[in-house]
């Protein structure tokens, strides 16, 4: 049997070996996408690889300089003096620690109370026009977080507690809080929505009101996805950089005292790099030290938070 | 005949707990709308304050000592600049990232890993990717502090959002199209590139231009890459220094003189109006191509 194409006439045997010509160009691309998408999928691997590398070989000549003992004892962070400079942790922690918790303070409460309306009490259409619009929140860029949180409620905490300082703890930390309200109150209505309606049918079948159908029975069905979305919060404060080095200010004091200025993890590392310490300095390898300490912080957070919603997930 | 529900006898008992029902739901709304107040009382206030100074001679001038003159041009130009490296280089990346875990990975430990790995990435704080572009990118591949070294750093940053968008538009494609292009003879990569990244390119659009915004509020690595604030010229090419809106409003923020609180205020304003604007795009590509199989 013959085609014809044109004027030339084709053989089977002919066509069997023009399609295994085009074949084996198609079975090249074949064999090679798979290796070439590999390597995309490599590089979040090296990501990783790169920043412990990073972290880790610059923390170790910093801890070549400084001894290890004094970086985690000491009360006294003054990395200016290269004599008589003193590399103590702990205030940097405590600036962190206070503003953290100051940002939970906020979103965690309103945050929930954002997930139990949404999830329990909004109709649909109430919660589809609400959850995105309370989402914007958490799309603003947090430089302007920084801006709002300098020039407007420190003026106004002022108002309230007259021996604010302009740089304080308590108002980035307010403001923090805020812009994490929506990643709480987003992923905590997951956790509740994902409860199923027959449970909530069973409690209210017996009586229950609303409000005790979710406090008594959807909030301790979906106590995993709360919790797995608090520490995720936490995570988010601590690494929480603009809006801190903003309007926390630049004093690393070993207090609790959330009216005067501090200086966090992130805070400091911005101020060095916008300074001029010199590459090589003790300084320059101190913010590897302070990003080490910044990142083992928030990845125990994440992993604690992906342990919590995977081995105490509910299973219905 | 006694009756067997006394309604005023429930009412009476039930009374409390329908208060505390209807009090709590009152704060729990509040509690929502919190959030919402805040966000009109933030644009409120930069919007009053950028008032008067929001004009063409700020989007037209380069940064000036005196506030007056002070614009947001190469601030502008170099978030457009930056997003010329991260757009192409977070995009093929991201989705090369997901087609290879959605369609050619076999479940095991190895996947598993590169999935873990991606979802700790997504925590890790943006300053620490900061630490990371220095160190690599500035410098042990000596690329100083130019578009192409802090356009890598952010691609980096963003790579997970992409990634995980990604994955969630190939997951949706349904089985049936792949199965009907293997029963025409499609090979399998003929089918991911013409079937199955056609059908999810609404999904991937709508998550990496919520990502690529993101990279261009985010300010923090580019603080720790040391990218300048006060340049009064244009980039020309990818390995020139350049500067970008953000870093221009943090440097405006931290000068002590008032009125530079107002060309913050504006430059804020324009910032937001090219998130919003990218945003937009987002939910448009969202709305008009997304299909229900």
């Amino acid at each position: 049997m013959a085609m014809t194409d044109g004027n030339r006439s084709y053989s089977v045997r002919e066509m069997i070996k023009e399609n295994k010509k085009k074949q084996s160009g198609q079975q090249f691309v074949e064999w090679l996408m798979p290796k070439l998408l590999l390597l995309t999928a490599t590089i979040s691997i090296l990501t990783t690889i790169g920043i412990l590398f990073t972290l880790l070989f610059e923390t170790f000549i910093f801890f070549e300089r400084v001894s290890i003992v004094e970086f985690l004892t000491s009360k006294e962070w003054l990395p200016w003096d290269e004599k008589t400079g003193s590399f103590g942790i702990a205030p940097l922690v405590t600036g962190t620690l206070l503003t953290t918790a100051i940002a939970m303070i906020v979103a965690i409460p309103i945050g929930l109370a954002s997930a139990i309306y949404l999830s329990e009490y909004a109709s649909e259409k109430t919660r589809k026009v609400l959850k995105p619009t309370l989402e914007v929140l958490a799309g603003i860029p947090t430089i302007v977080y920084g801006f709002f949180a300098l020039t407007f409620v420190t003026p106004l905490l002022q108002k309230i507690i007259p021996d604010l300082g302009i740089f304080n703890a308590l108002s980035p930390g307010i403001v923090m809080g805020i812009m994490i309200i929506p990643m709480v109150a987003s992923l905590s209505e997951d956790a509740m929505s994902s409860v199923p309606n027959s449970i909530r049918e069973g409690a209210l079948g017996l009586g229950s009101t609303k409000l005790e159908v979710a406090l008594k029975v959807v909030l301790p069905a979906a106590t995993s996805g709360i919790a797995a979305s608090f520490m995720l919060a936490i995570s988010r404060a601590v690494g929480e950089t603009m809006i801190v080095a903003v309007a926390g200010g630049s004093s690393p004091v070993f207090t609790f005292d959330v009216t005067k200025s501090i200086q966090t993890l992130t805070a400091y590392i911005v101020q060095v790099t916008t300074g001029d310490a010199g590459y090589g300095t003790t300084v320059y390898y101190s913010i590897y030290a302070v990003g080490m300490t910044l990142f083992v912080f928030t990845l125990a957070m994440n992993l604690l938070a992906q342990y919590i919603s995977r081995r105490f997930r509910e299973e219905y | 005949m006694e009756k067997l529900i006394d309604k005023q006898r429930v009412v009476q008992h039930m009374n409390g707990r329908l208060l505390r029902n209807n009090v709590l739901k009152f704060l729990f709304f509040l509690a929502t709308l919190f959030g919402l107040i805040v966000l009109v009382v933030l644009l409120y206030r930069i919007l009053t304050q950028a008032l008067g100074w929001l004009n063409m001679d700020f989007l037209n001038n380069f940064p000036s000592r005196r506030p007056e003159n002070a614009g947001i041009k190469a601030g502008l130009v170099g978030s457009l600049w930056l997003m010329v490296i991260v757009a192409p280089v977070s995009l093929i990346l991201g989705v090369g990232t997901a087609i290879y875990l959605e369609e050619y990975a076999k479940k095991n430990r190895f996947t598993d890993f590169i999935q873990t790995n991606i979802s700790n990435l997504a925590g890790v704080p943006s300053i620490v990717f900061g630490l990371l572009g220095l160190t690599i990118f500035v410098r042990e591949l000596n690329l100083g502090r130019s578009i192409l070294a802090a356009g890598l750093t952010m691609s980096l940053l963003v790579l997970p959002v992409i990634v995980v968008a990604a994955q969630e538009a190939i997951r949706a494609v349904p089985n049936q199209l792949r199965e009907a292009s293997y029963g025409m003879g499609a090979t399998k990569w003929q089918t991911i590139y013409r079937i199955v990244l056609p059908a999810a390119i609404p999904g991937i659009l709508t998550g990496s231009i919520l990502a690529l915004s993101r990279a261009i509020g985010e300010t923090a690595p580019l603080v720790v890459l040391g990218i300048p604030t006060f340049l009064a010229y244009l980039p020309r090419g990818i390995l020139d220094t350049f500067t970008v809106m953000p870093m221009q409003i943090y440097n405006w923020t931290s000068r002590p003189q008032a009125d530079f609180q107002h060309v913050a205020a504006a430059g804020i304003v324009v910032l937001l109006v090219v998130l919003i604007f990218m945003n937009s795009i987002a939910i448009f590509i969202r709305n008009k191509f997304q299909k229900r199989y």
